[in-house]
């Protein structure tokens, strides 16, 4: 290791960034379920409870609606709580308090509240957690106005979206997927704050665009290489945010390669990467020269065996072969 | 979709040369059709502007289905755009009675951005040949061919499929054996003259302007149909029908096996250079698949003429629905009486192979004297 790069974990990642948000603003806190003594279900926020009072690391009751709805309200009164809530699966017990409350009030207050809150949950499968431990469910959310949702995939976007997410007056979701937390990687010393506007290209090609974010940014990665050794340039935009979506990005690579793929861990019905097709379908049609491709997740309650599992969930084989199936090859 | 022989039942349009708009006018090539004889390039006998397509390419279709609507150039009365079935049909004695449905007709696959780009560039799709998936029509396709000036034909997929075309023979032949009551007539031809003349005008031209045997012999048939109009034409469910002229179809064996027996149109009024130039291109164009619909469907006889191949006489299968069929063997030299003495001369087997429904031997013995008479005054031929 060179001075200006280190070897970090996205887990570590996450964690600096919360440090350094909590050393940063008094105002921040984190709560959640076992984020405290336990040191998080995903060892994400171990040793913060050492370094912080008991009062900017809570321990919270086993009860998400109860304490999203307290982090909404702390956001209201002034704070800039980091709620925490397990993994997408739970975050079902806070919908009202999201979809509801966090996402509306600024507009039903006519901009006289700001909802500053960012809620951190793990999202995806492939750890051998069953079917109701392993949606991807962000999708969901993207779907609903009022909210932002960022799904950092790599290092750099672990460490320094948090920040940007607490500075923003709206609510903010950050999806971890948690087959990334034990990724490990470089981190440039002098990497700096990210927004949370954009997509981006992560691999430049001109034979098809393979849009995905999150969990499988590398295996899509992973599929350009394999594309790569077969003539196939495959451009990799990690959409990085998908709410508001950087439809922009997205249609200038599709303008340029004419042929798209939406790679998601979501399910193919009403799902986010229908939304990204049909974005494509609505400003990008007359630039196609194949109909858009997805890969995503088997219609099936994610199963529990290894086999089965990674059966049910996109592969780099069948990002491969859809990209193929754009180009006729 | 015009009958490219008597057991064609369907075809299937490859490509469309013309497009909507443009002008046609009679001989006009304005299709490719895949044959059990490989792909054969439809002509037109109609004059007027294509209206639009009724068949769309990879469509498979029974023969006499319209391909195209062309509006005809001249008002006529009651109708003005008239549904071309690109030729007219020859005649087909046997319905087609069990042809396939035909697959539904699919549109043509041009990706969204080629199209954009044609119709910036102004340039045509019609002639483009798509490399993406299912054959689209892709941008770069597009590109390309609007980077070539003038747009280059695209390489139509034409093959000869050996096997098809020895199916559609076998078809042919055992129906002609089958139907067709053949009776069959041999005399041997002298060529002293013939011979004698053609080395005397082939001495003073170039290879490629030479005449062969073959040219004079065809013309000598030609010529001698003219008195012999029932052996020119085709037996239907109607009886004998004589030719509208006189198309001589010309056996052309193909490399590999199999043979194809397109037709020398008006041969009888034709002189010998153009028929000789006509054949060679006739050759050509056989065997590398390039032949026209109405080559294909006009012979009123078949001449088969085995020439080089070592065999006196050939007694031939009537091609159906013709009703004669001329056979050549190889000239040799044998003793001949001349004047009271026995002399060498050369000459060759002429054999008429005719169906004794539309004529009779006498007839043909006829025929075949004429035939012979004529070609002992090659320079009138």
């Amino acid at each position: 290791m060179t001075d200006n790069v280190r070897e970090i974990t996205y887990r570590d990642a996450v964690r600096e960034a919360i440090r350094e948000a909590l050393l940063a603003d008094p105002r921040v806190f984190l709560m959640g379920e076992d984020v405290g003594r336990y040191g998080g279900c995903y060892a994400v926020t171990k040793g913060l409870l050492d370094e912080f009072s008991p009062d900017r690391i809570r321990d919270t009751p086993l009860s998400e609606s109860a304490f999203v709805g307290a982090g909404i309200g702390a956001a209201l009164g002034g704070m800039r709580p980091i709620v925490e809530i397990m993994t997408v699966n739970f975050s079902l017990l806070a919908l009202d308090q999201i979809v509801n409350n966090a996402a509306t009030i600024r507009h039903m207050s006519g901009g006289q509240f700001e909802v500053p809150v960012v809620i951190r949950m793990a999202t995806g499968a492939g750890r051998q957690l069953a079917a109701q431990h392993s949606h991807s469910l962000e999708g969901w959310y993207a779907h609903i106005p009022g909210l932002k949702v960022v799904t950092p995939a790599t290092l750099e976007d672990a460490r320094f979206m948090l920040a940007t997410a607490l500075a923003d007056p709206n609510p903010v979701l950050i999806f971890e997927h948690v087959m990334l937390y034990n990724r490990s990687g470089v981190l440039s010393a002098d990497a700096g704050p990210v927004d949370i506007r954009s997509a981006i290209v992560r691999r430049p090609g001109k034979h098809v665009t393979l849009v995905t974010y999150g969990g499988t940014l590398f295996k899509t990665l992973n599929a350009a290489e394999t594309l790569a050794k077969g003539g196939v340039e495959a451009e990799v935009v990690d959409l990085r945010v998908l709410r508001p979506l950087d439809a922009e990005t997205v249609l200038s690579s599709v303008r340029k390669t004419r042929r798209a793929v939406i790679v998601d861990e979501g399910w193919r019905s009403g799902s986010l990467s229908a939304e990204i097709s049909a974005r494509i379908m609505e400003e990008a049609f007359w630039d196609l020269d194949a109909p858009v491709g997805r890969v995503c997740s088997a219609e099936v309650p994610i199963p529990y065996p290894h086999h089965l599992e990674e059966a049910a969930l996109p592969q780099p084989a069948a990002i491969v072969a859809a990209a193929k199936a754009t180009l006729g090859v | 979709m015009p009958s490219l022989g008597a057991d064609m039942e369907a075809g299937t349009l490859v490509e469309w040369l013309k497009g909507p708009g443009d002008r046609v006018k009679r001989g006009d090539i304005v299709a490719v059709v895949e044959t059990q004889k490989g792909a054969i390039e439809v002509d037109i006998f109609e004059e007027g502007v294509i209206e639009r397509w009724l068949v769309e390419p990879g469509t498979t279709v029974p023969v006499g289905t319209p391909l195209a609507l062309i509006a005809s150039t001249q008002p006529a009365p009651g109708a003005k755009v008239s549904t071309v079935a690109a030729v007219p049909a020859a005649p087909t004695p046997m319905a087609p009675s069990s042809v396939e449905q035909p697959p539904r007709a699919r549109r043509a696959r041009v990706s969204p951005a080629a199209r954009r780009l044609a119709a910036e560039r102004g340039a045509s799709l019609d002639r483009l040949t798509g490399s993406g998936p299912e054959g689209a029509i892709l941008y770069s396709d597009v590109e390309r061919a609007a980077a070539a000036e003038p747009v280059p034909r695209p390489t139509v997929p034409r093959r000869l499929d050996l096997a098809e075309m020895r199916r559609a023979i076998a078809a042919a032949m055992a129906r002609s054996k089958r139907e067709i009551p053949h009776y069959y007539l041999c005399t041997a031809i002298e060529l002293t003259r013939g011979l004698a003349w053609l080395e005397g005008t082939n001495a003073t031209r170039p290879p490629a302007q030479r005449l062969l045997l073959a040219a004079l012999l065809l013309k000598a048939v030609a010529r001698a149909l003219g008195e012999a109009p029932e052996f020119n034409g085709f037996f239907t469910a109607h009886g004998f029908q004589p030719g509208a002229g006189i198309h001589v179809g010309t056996a052309i064996a193909i490399r590999g096996g199999g043979l194809v027996a397109p037709a020398i149109r008006d041969a009888d009024k034709l002189s010998l250079d153009d028929l000789m130039a006509q054949l060679r291109d006739l050759v050509a164009r056989a065997r590398s698949g390039a032949l026209r619909s109405s080559e294909m469907s006009d012979p009123t006889i078949t001449v088969t003429n085995l020439g080089e191949r070592s065999v006196e006489t050939v007694f031939g299968v009537i091609y159906p629905p013709q009703v004669a069929l001329i056979g050549f063997g190889m000239p040799v030299e044998r003793p001949w009486t001349a004047g009271g003495q026995v002399v060498a001369r050369r000459v060759i087997s002429a054999t008429l192979a005719a169906d004794h429904r539309a004529s009779d031997g006498h007839r043909g013995a006829l025929f075949l004297a004429d035939i012979d008479r004529r070609l002992q005054s090659p320079e009138k031929l």
